[in-house]
């Protein structure tokens, strides 16, 4: 029943750019699936307990790309033990049987070992990326294996990940022949490195993009790194700590003065606010700068820099900048599409910075702002409407009031109208956290209105069953539900149950869900790996004594072919 | 409390704090977020938590959350990466760094210095000058620059040893105009 030959299936689906394109294709027919199969070399797999590594391995053997997510995004707050899981290890080892070919890994959320890092250096002659986000379990030995084996290494990017300090050889173990980086970023690494076997390593890649150094090297280092590298595009600055008026401070200004290409600022740790100064000559070409990372500069400094920057388009400062400066940015930076805006007092003793008038200031003057995430003191609806109206192209829009179930400072009343603005408004919107004090109202919105709504992210909301059921009627594109601290339970929970596979995860904490329902759940669902997360103690003894009625504190689950897994720590019972 | 929002002047922050101790007690050193060890920790249960957030009464409704805020795992949603770094952050600068106000007579706030970064009186004079000089007036009028010791006296900048100077130095202050004139006996 195929009209075209293969070949040109082939040539067809290689236009299709995103995953889930091609999956529609794979399912067609037996046909398309094996040109699918064949011709594919970007693999996304988005929970890696889903299928089986062999599996994906043995089904896309001429795979060039892999990525893979291990933990649950609330793993990032502490929220999942440290050992629950998500190891890379097998994910290697398969690859490394079936793929060979293999050229580029990312891995978000996963534990990768020292000699997970050696099996990938040595096992694939073509191997360029290797990006880590999130992960843990590594030292810089496993990187100095990466940095001897990986011969065409072209990128080597470690975002936030937790890494052990074995010293600080790894860098030089970049062989004289290396000349291929393109991007190399080691702004999450605590310890020392070799500042000058990295000035050697950046004067042979005449391709170096992209660098972001760690807080150890120093303004006389980065001073010579400039001075080979003027043509780099992504710049992490590190530690940024200058004397006052020094001659390394004048040397700085002229060589930033000749980066022309750079677009994307980051770093500035220990920036004093005279530092920055030093980056003026470069603002006005600025696409991207994040400053999330200084909180010893104040809003007027901020808003000088910032005020330089007519084309920035993405942009993650601290609350310190104040509405006031967010003023700033709303009347300079038409481009915007991305704001982030950290708290800066993080243990929330009271001196928050922003509130509603920032954000409704940002929204008047950009109206291109498509992706938010806002950590604040206070929010009104009156404001979330406005900034509904003004931005209608919101795709991710996360907003954070510091204060759990804090409602609306004028109106005193809870939020739903103002998400239920943003809801209507934004077409598209794909991704959403809700904050503040909200009742079932908000959920029955959600669920009306956010048709594309991909992940959504609850805490300290809702009243009863009928918000999560709301939400899981309504929002039929949704991928992952994540929910703390509401009073949903069993009723919610097992409502709809068929729902629950067209959807990658829920995860459900200090809810009312029980034992019960889980166990009921995991029943209806065979093809649903149903995980009781239970620190306290995971004895045998301890899970019989369990009555049905007992709440549970921890709760996830996930859809998958792999059956249960088998690297689960004790205190993960799989129902 | 200094006037910036930006950098958290720690001195003034544990004036503030709300503490579960008893006063004139060390504050307890806030700890990481960690992970619950019971199945709910020694916050309320969830209904009474409900309850009380809903009262009308503000001040009672503010302390009640942020009592239970304090012992709230994972929240707010900030990456452990980053609550980390500023912690880091924190202790390096409380570690590092002979930070003291400067104020200057007529100037509407004080700045912060780290008197570590200079290498000596030169420096400092030129650094301060930088600073204020959007407050100098229309005539480069007479100053001051002056600090208080250990003992609480008001010295004049420049008399002792540097080291000596930065090892007692509490705070810096600039004083302008005719009592400037008045103080200034010979050395400058």
């Amino acid at each position: 029943m195929t009209y075209f030959p293969e070949e040109v299936v082939e040539h067809i689906v290689d236009f299709l750019g995103s995953h889930g394109d091609r999956n529609a294709v794979s399912t067609v027919c037996k046909a398309w699936y094996q040109v699918d199969r064949l011709s594919r070399r970007s693999v996304f797999v988005g929970n890696c307990y889903a299928i089986r590594p062999e599996r994906v391995v043995t089904r896309f053997p001429e795979m060039k790309s892999l990525t893979v997510k291990g933990k649950p995004h609330f793993a990032d707050f502490n929220l999942v033990p440290y050992d629950w899981g998500g190891f890379a290890q097998p994910w290697i080892e398969a690859a490394a049987r079936g793929c060979p070919g293999l050229e580029e890994l990312r891995l978000k959320r996963m534990v990768v070992t020292d000699d997970d890092l050696e099996l990938l250096a040595r096992s694939f002659p073509n191997f360029k990326s290797l990006v880590l986000v999130s992960c843990e379990g590594f030292s810089t030995d496993g990187l100095a294996a990466i940095a001897t084996y990986c011969r065409g290494l072209r990128e080597l990017d470690l975002q936030e990940n937790e890494v052990e300090d074995h010293g600080r050889q790894w860098l030089s173990c970049f062989p004289d022949s290396c000349t291929s980086l393109v991007s190399l970023n080691f702004a999450c690494l605590k310890g020392e490195v070799n500042a000058s076997a990295l000035e050697r390593l950046v004067a042979r890649c005449p391709n170096l993009k992209g660098l972001k150094l760690n807080h150890s090297i120093s303004v006389e280092s980065l001073n010579k790194i400039l001075a080979r590298a003027p043509h780099l595009v992504d710049l992490g600055t590190g530690s940024f700590t200058i004397d006052n008026r020094s001659e390394t401070y004048h040397r700085l200004i002229n060589a930033f003065f000749k980066c022309k290409s750079l677009r994307s600022l980051s770093g500035f740790w220990d920036a004093s606010p005279f530092c920055l100064q030093a980056v003026y000559p470069i603002c006005t070409n600025l696409t991207v700068l994040n400053l999330s990372y200084a909180p010893a500069i104040q809003s007027a400094d901020l808003t000088k820099l910032i005020g330089l920057c007519f084309k920035l388009q993405k942009l993650w400062v601290l609350d310190c900048i104040g509405d006031k400066g967010l003023v700033v940015v709303a009347s300079t930076c038409k481009e915007l599409q991305e704001l982030r805006v950290f708290p800066s007092d993080i243990y929330g003793t009271g001196i928050t910075a922003v509130t509603e008038e920032g954000l409704v200031a940002i929204s008047s003057g950009c109206p291109n702002l498509n992706s938010l995430l806002y950590f604040c003191y206070q929010m009104t609806n009156s404001a979330l409407t406005t900034v509904a109206k003004n931005c209608p192209h919101f795709t991710r829009f996360r907003l954070c009031i510091l204060e759990p179930e804090k409602p609306d400072p004028v109106t005193n009343q809870p939020l739903d109208e103002g998400f239920g603005a943003i809801v209507r408004s934004c077409k598209n919107l794909r991704r959403l956290s809700v904050s503040g004090l909200l009742t079932d109202q908000v959920f029955l919105y959600i669920g009306m209105y956010a048709e594309h709504l991909e992940m959504l992210s609850i805490a300290f909301a809702g009243d009863s069953d009928k918000g999560m059921v709301y939400v899981l009627n309504g929002c039929k594109n949704l991928r992952k539900l994540e929910i703390r601290d509401c009073p949903f339970g069993d009723a919610a929970l097992l409502k709809d149950v068929a729902k629950y596979e067209t959807m990658r995860s829920l995860w459900m904490s200090s809810c009312d869900v029980t034992l019960g329902g889980c166990k009921a759940l995991a029943a209806k669902m065979p093809r649903l790996n149903v995980e009781i997360i239970n620190e306290n103690d995971g004895t045998s003894e301890s899970k019989e004594n369990l009555s049905d009625l007992q709440k549970v504190e921890k709760m996830y689950f996930y859809r998958t072919v792999a059956g249960p897994r088998n690297d689960a720590p004790d205190f993960v019972w799989t129902l | 409390m200094d006037g910036g929002v930006g950098y958290v002047d720690m001195d003034a922050l544990k004036a503030t704090e709300l503490r579960l101790g008893l006063p004139g007690s060390d504050p307890p050193e806030k700890p990481p977020p960690t992970t619950t060890t019971t199945a709910r920790p020694t916050k309320r249960s969830l209904d009474e938590d409900r309850a009380a957030r809903r009262e009308p009464s503000e001040g009672g409704r503010a302390t009640s959350t942020r009592a239970t805020k304090a012992q709230v795992v994972g929240w707010p949603p900030i990456r452990s990466y980053r609550k980390n770094s500023f912690q880091a952050m924190k202790a390096a600068a409380e570690a590092a760094g002979l930070y003291v106000k400067v104020s200057m007579d007529g100037a509407p706030y004080l700045r912060k210095i780290d008197l570590e970064v200079y290498k000596g009186y030169k420096e400092l004079r030129e650094a301060l000058e930088d600073m204020f000089k959007c407050f100098e007036g229309c005539k480069g009028s007479e100053y001051a620059i002056t600090y208080e010791d250990k003992d609480g006296d008001l010295m004049l900048v420049g008399d002792v040893p540097w080291e000596m100077f930065t090892s007692s130095c509490k705070k810096l202050r600039i004083i302008r105009g005719a009592e400037a004139i008045r103080g200034l006996g010979s050395s400058q």
